[in-house]
C-alpha cells in the first residue's frame, strides 16, 4: 500500500469530504445504535426530529449552535497559525466572568450600548487568558496546548468558588450562581417563543467578519503564513511572533464572547454548568470546517443538531445521549481522513 | 555478460512516466554515469532496482539471473550495494557498529565482532578505505562518513556499487579522493553506477555515460567522446549557452562589511570577518556547508540581529534584523532553502509575490487591506518577465517545479532592481536549463550595476560567476582575490581550513 500525494485537487473534492466524512460517521455509529438493540433508520429519524422537527427544536438547535460558532471560530483562527488553542472553555468562562463582574450592576448603560459593552469586555477577558500562554510560547516556547488546556481547569475553580463565595447570588436559594445580569444588559429575544436570543447575529456577523479578515487583510495573509511556514514568514519580514500574538488574542476574544452569549443571552447568571464543553467542541466545529469560518456556521449547526437530537432520542428509545458524543468524536476522525485523502490517495499496488 | 541489466523498463505514476523503456547495461569494471536532471528519472530507476517500486513492465538482470521484482533482500543479496546521497548512518554508534548493523542474527547471543572486525579490516586494506572501526561517526568528516557507506556496502558483499549524488556535500580533494577510491574498486573487478547531475565530475570519473531525459535514456557515450556542450544538450534536449562573464570594471562600493563577529562556539560562529564588494561585482564565498556562511547571510537578511560590527549598504547601516526595512534599502535575497524560507507553498503565486512588501502602497490599501487585483496585476508582469511557467498568478505554488519556484523567488528580489543581492545557493537542486537561467540572470543584474554576494558549494559555478573570491572556514573569511588567482585545489585546501594555504590579507 502506498500512499501518494495528489497532483492537484479539485474544489468539488475538498467540498464534498467533509459530507463524506459525516456519512461514513454515522454509518460507524449505526453499528453502536445496533448494538444498543434499536433499528438504524428509527433512531436517526428520531435524531432528526429532535433537532428539526418542530419549530421549537429549530430553536433550541440554533440556539443551542451559538455558542459553538463562537468556539469554532476561536479554533479555526488559532490553528491557521499553528497556535493549538485548546482553551476555548477557559476563555468562555472569562467572558462569562467579565459579563457577570460587569453586567450585574456595576456599570449601567442603555441596552444599545450595555449589550456591546459586555460583548467587548468579554472578549478582552477571553483574550487577556490568552496572554501568558501566548507569551510562554513565543518566548520561551512553552507548548501551548499544554498551557491552554490547564488554564481550563484553573478558570473552572476560580468560577467555582467566585459562584460559591463572593459572587454568590444570595436571592438564589442556596444554589451556586451569581447574581443575574442587569435587564439592559440582557440579549434580546429574536422569536416570542423559545430561547433564541441575539447572541446568533453576533455570531453570524462574526463569522464573516473573521473570515473576511482571513481572505482580505493584511493580518490574515500574515497569520495563514505564519501558520503554513513560518519560516518563510519570517524570511519576507513578517513578525512572527507579534503574528501569533495578535491571533491568540483574536482567538481568546471570540471565546470570551460565547460566554458572554451563553450568560447574557441564554441563562441571564453565570453557574457552573454554563457550558457543558463548549470549548472543546469548538475545537470539533473547526475541525469539521477545515477552519474555514463561514463553513464553521454549518459545522456548528450540525454538531448542534446532533446534541440536541441526541438529547431526544436517547428520550425516546434505550440509547444513552453519550451516543452524541461518540457521533462527534467519529465525526472529527472522518473528517481528518478525508481532508488527508483529498491531498492524497492510496495506491493499493506498488 | 554484463553484471546488471535493465531491460525495458517502464514505470508510471499516474498520468507520469518516470521511467520509460529504459535498457541498460553494466559491464564488470566499469564505472558508468547515469546523468539527468532532477526528475528525469534517475531515482526511480534505481529505486525499482532496489525494490522499493516495482516496474510495470521490463525486468532487471544481475549476472544473467532475473532479480524478484519488489523485494530489497533479493537486490542485497545479489550484490547490489547502494550508498545514498543522505548517509543512512547512526552517529551514536561506531563505524563497526553501524557497518554490522542489520547484517547479524536477530536472536544471537551475543554480538560476533570479532570475526566484522577481521573483515572490516580486510576490506580496508584491499581497497585503501581507511577508518578507525570504533571511532563514533558523530566525529568523522563528511569524507570519512561516505568511506562507511562504501565499506557498509562492502560488508555485505557487494560487487554492484551505486552512489546516488555521492559529491553533493564533498570538498574537491574529497571528491578527488572518492574518484581515486571508485577507480581502485573497478580495477579489482566491481562494478559501479555513479549518479550525478555535475557534468565535470562524470567527465572525469566514468567509462561511459547513459544519459536520462523525461524518464528515457536518450544517448549512452563513451565518456572518451563526450564533452560538457554534448552532454548538456542531450540533458536538457536543447542547446543551452552556459553562461559567461564579461570583464567589468568595479563601481563604488555597495555593501561594507568589517569586524563582523557574533558570539558563541563551533564551525558557524563569524570572527572579525571583513569585505567590500562594489556595484558591478560579484564576490563568491567558498566553502564545506556549516562553517558561518549561514550566519553571515542571516544577517544580510535580516532574520538575525545578533552581531559585534559593522554592516552598511552605501554608507547607511543595515537595518539588522528587520527583513523589511532591509529589502526597502533596496537588497534582494535568494534564501539558501526555497521550501523553507522562501515561498509558502500552500499560499498562490500571487501571495508570494508580495510577501516582501505587504504593507507598502503598492499592493496593499492603509498597509491593512491587501489590493488583490494590483497585487496579481503585478505578479502577472512579474511571471511574464521571469519566464515562470505556471496556470496564473492564482495558481498554488508548491506545484511548481524547483526551477520555476526559483524563478518566482528572483522576481520577487530583482524586480525591484536591488542595488546588492544576496544570492545563497541559488542554484542548488536546479536542473541545467534553470541553472543557466539563474545565472543569467544574475550576471543582468551586476551589469545593471548590482554588487552581489555569491554563495555557493559549488567550485564551477563560482569561478564562472565571481569576480573574486573568497573561503570561509570556521568562520573566518579569507581576503577576496580574483577568480583566477587561486587553483581550485588552493581553494579546496582553504575550505578544509588548512591555514598554509590561506593568503595574508
Amino acid at each position: 500500500m502506498i500512499i501518494e500525494p495528489r497532483a492537484s485537487v479539485s474544489l468539488l473534492r475538498s467540498g464534498l469530504a467533509p459530507i463524506w466524512a459525516v456519512a461514513g460517521a454515522l454509518a460507524l455509529c449505526a453499528v453502536l445504535i445496533l448494538w444498543a438493540g434499536t433499528p438504524v433508520h428509527t433512531a436517526y429519524w428520531l435524531l432528526f426530529k429532535g433537532a428539526f422537527g418542530s419549530a421549537f427544536a429549530i430553536n433550541e438547535t440554533l440556539t443551542r449552535s451559538i455558542p459553538l460558532i463562537f468556539t469554532g471560530l476561536a479554533a479555526a483562527v488559532a490553528f491557521r497559525a499553528k497556535f493549538y488553542n485548546i482553551g476555548a472553555e477557559g476563555q468562555l468562562y472569562a467572558g462569562a466572568l467579565a459579563t457577570t463582574f460587569f453586567g450585574t450592576g456595576l456599570v449601567t448603560l442603555p441596552p444599545v450600548l450595555m449589550v456591546p459593552f459586555l460583548m467587548f469586555v468579554g472578549a478582552l477577558a477571553g483574550g487577556a487568558l490568552l496572554i501568558v500562554p501566548v507569551l510562554l510560547k513565543t518566548r520561551m516556547k512553552v507548548d501551548e496546548v499544554v498551557t491552554t488546556l490547564l488554564l481550563n481547569f484553573v478558570v473552572l475553580l476560580m468560577v467555582s468558588f467566585l459562584i460559591e463565595g463572593p459572587w454568590k447570588d444570595p436571592m438564589a436559594l442556596g444554589w451556586p450562581q451569581a447574581a443575574p445580569v442587569i435587564e439592559q444588559g440582557i440579549l434580546p429575544q429574536l422569536m416570542a417563543k423559545g430561547r433564541l436570543h441575539m447572541g446568533l447575529v453576533f455570531g453570524l456577523v462574526a463569522a464573516l467578519a473573521v473570515w473576511a479578515m482571513m481572505r482580505f487583510s493584511v493580518l490574515g495573509y500574515e497569520i495563514r503564513a505564519v501558520g503554513f511556514n513560518a519560516g518563510a514568514a519570517e524570511f519576507s519580514g513578517i513578525n512572527v511572533g507579534r503574528t501569533v500574538i495578535v491571533t491568540a488574542l483574536i482567538s481568546g476574544g471570540l471565546a470570551g464572547m460565547a460566554g458572554v452569549s451563553e450568560t447574557a443571552g441564554l441563562k441571564g447568571y453565570l453557574t457552573l454548568d454554563l457550558s457543558p464543553g463548549f470549548g472543546y467542541t469548538g475545537i470539533a466545529v473547526a475541525m469539521l470546517a477545515r477552519l474555514n469560518p463561514l463553513a464553521v456556521v454549518p459545522a456548528a449547526l450540525f454538531l448542534s443538531a446532533v446534541y440536541v437530537g441526541s438529547d431526544a432520542m436517547s428520550r425516546a428509545v434505550n440509547i444513552p445521549t453519550y451516543i452524541a458524543d461518540v457521533l462527534v468524536g467519529v465525526c472529527v476522525l472522518a473528517v481528518l481522513f478525508s481532508a488527508m485523502f483529498t491531498q492524497y490517495k492510496i495506491r493499493w499496488r506498488a | 555478460m554484463p553484471v546488471l541489466e535493465f531491460r525495458g523498463i517502464t514505470k508510471r505514476f499516474g498520468s507520469l512516466t518516470a521511467n520509460d523503456d529504459v535498457s541498460l547495461t553494466l559491464e564488470q569494471g566499469e564505472i558508468l554515469a547515469l546523468l539527468g536532471e532532477n526528475g528525469a528519472g534517475k531515482t526511480t530507476l534505481m529505486n525499482i532496482l532496489f525494490g522499493h517500486y516495482q516496474a510495470d513492465e521490463g525486468e532487471i538482470l544481475v549476472n544473467g539471473q532475473t532479480l524478484p521484482a519488489g523485494s530489497t533482500q533479493a537486490a542485497i543479496q545479489s550484490g547490489v550495494g547502494m550508498v545514498h546521497q543522505h548517509f543512512t548512518l547512526a552517529g551514536n554508534l561506531s563505524v563497526l557498529e553501524n557497518i554490522m548493523l542489520g547484517t547479524e542474527r536477530l536472536w544471537a547471543w551475543r554480538q560476533q565482532t570479532g570475526a566484522a572486525r577481521r573483515k572490516l579490516a580486510a576490506l580496508a586494506e584491499d581497497y585503501g578505505l581507511v577508518v578507525d572501526p570504533d571511532a563514533q561517526v558523530s566525529d568523522l568528516s563528511v569524507g570519512e562518513r561516505q568511506r562507511v557507506e562504501i565499506l557498509k556496502a562492502l560488508y555485505r558483499d557487494a560487487r554492484i556499487l551505486i552512489l546516488d549524488e555521492p559529491t553533493a556535500v564533498l570538498t574537491p580533494q574529497e571528491s578527488e579522493s572518492l574518484f581515486a577510491t571508485l577507480k581502485s574498486l573497478t580495477a579489482k573487478g566491481l562494478s559501479v553506477i555513479f549518479i550525478s547531475h555535475k557534468l565535470h565530475e562524470i567527465l572525469a570519473v566514468s567509462n561511459r555515460i547513459a544519459v536520462l531525459r523525461h524518464g528515457a535514456i536518450v544517448g549512452t557515450l563513451p565518456a572518451a567522446e563526450a564533452d560538457r556542450e554534448k552532454l548538456a544538450e542531450l540533458m536538457v534536449g536543447r542547446k543551452v549557452t552556459l553562461p559567461t562573464r564579461q570583464p567589468l570594471a568595479p563601481g563604488e562600493p555597495v555593501l561594507q562589511i568589517s569586524g563582523l563577529s557574533t558570539k558563541g562556539q563551533g564551525a558557524t560562529v563569524l570572527r572579525t570577518v571583513d569585505l567590500t564588494i562594489h556595484a558591478r561585482e560579484i564576490i563568491g564565498i567558498a566553502g564545506v556547508a556549516g562553517n558561518g556562511q549561514r550566519t553571515l547571510a542571516d544577517i544580510l537578511s535580516g532574520l538575525s540581529a545578533d552581531f559585534t560590527g559593522t554592516v552598511t549598504i552605501h554608507g547607511k547601516p543595515l537595518a539588522a534584523g528587520r527583513p523589511r526595512a532591509i529589502v526597502a534599502s533596496g537588497v534582494g535575497r535568494i534564501p539558501e532553502d526555497r521550501h523553507a524560507r522562501g515561498m509558502v507553498g500552500e499560499m498562490d503565486i500571487w501571495e508570494n509575490l508580495i510577501s516582501e512588501d505587504l504593507r507598502s502602497d503598492e499592493v496593499s490599501r492603509w498597509g491593512l487591506v491587501i489590493d488583490r487585483g494590483r497585487a496579481e496585476a503585478r505578479a502577472r508582469r512579474q511571471i511574464e518577465e521571469f519566464d515562470v511557467r505556471c496556470e496564473g498568478p492564482d495558481a498554488e505554488t508548491r506545484l511548481l517545479s524547483g526551477g520555476n519556484m526559483q524563478k518566482l523567488i528572483l522576481a520577487r528580489a530583482l524586480s525591484r532592481e536591488p542595488s546588492f543581492i544576496l544570492a545563497n545557493q541559488p542554484v542548488r537542486g536546479l536542473d541545467e536549463g534553470a541553472i543557466a537561467y539563474v545565472q543569467n540572470r544574475l550576471l543582468e543584474a551586476r551589469e545593471r550595476g548590482a554588487a552581489i554576494l555569491l554563495v555557493s558549494e559549488d567550485l564551477d559555478e563560482l569561478m564562472t560567476l565571481s569576480d573574486r573570491i573568497a573561503v570561509i572556514s570556521h568562520g573566518q573569511l579569507s581576503e577576496a582575490l580574483p577568480a583566477g588567482d587561486r587553483s581550485i585545489a588552493q581553494i579546496g585546501l582553504m575550505m578544509a581550513g588548512q591555514d598554509s594555504a590561506r593568503q595574508a590579507a
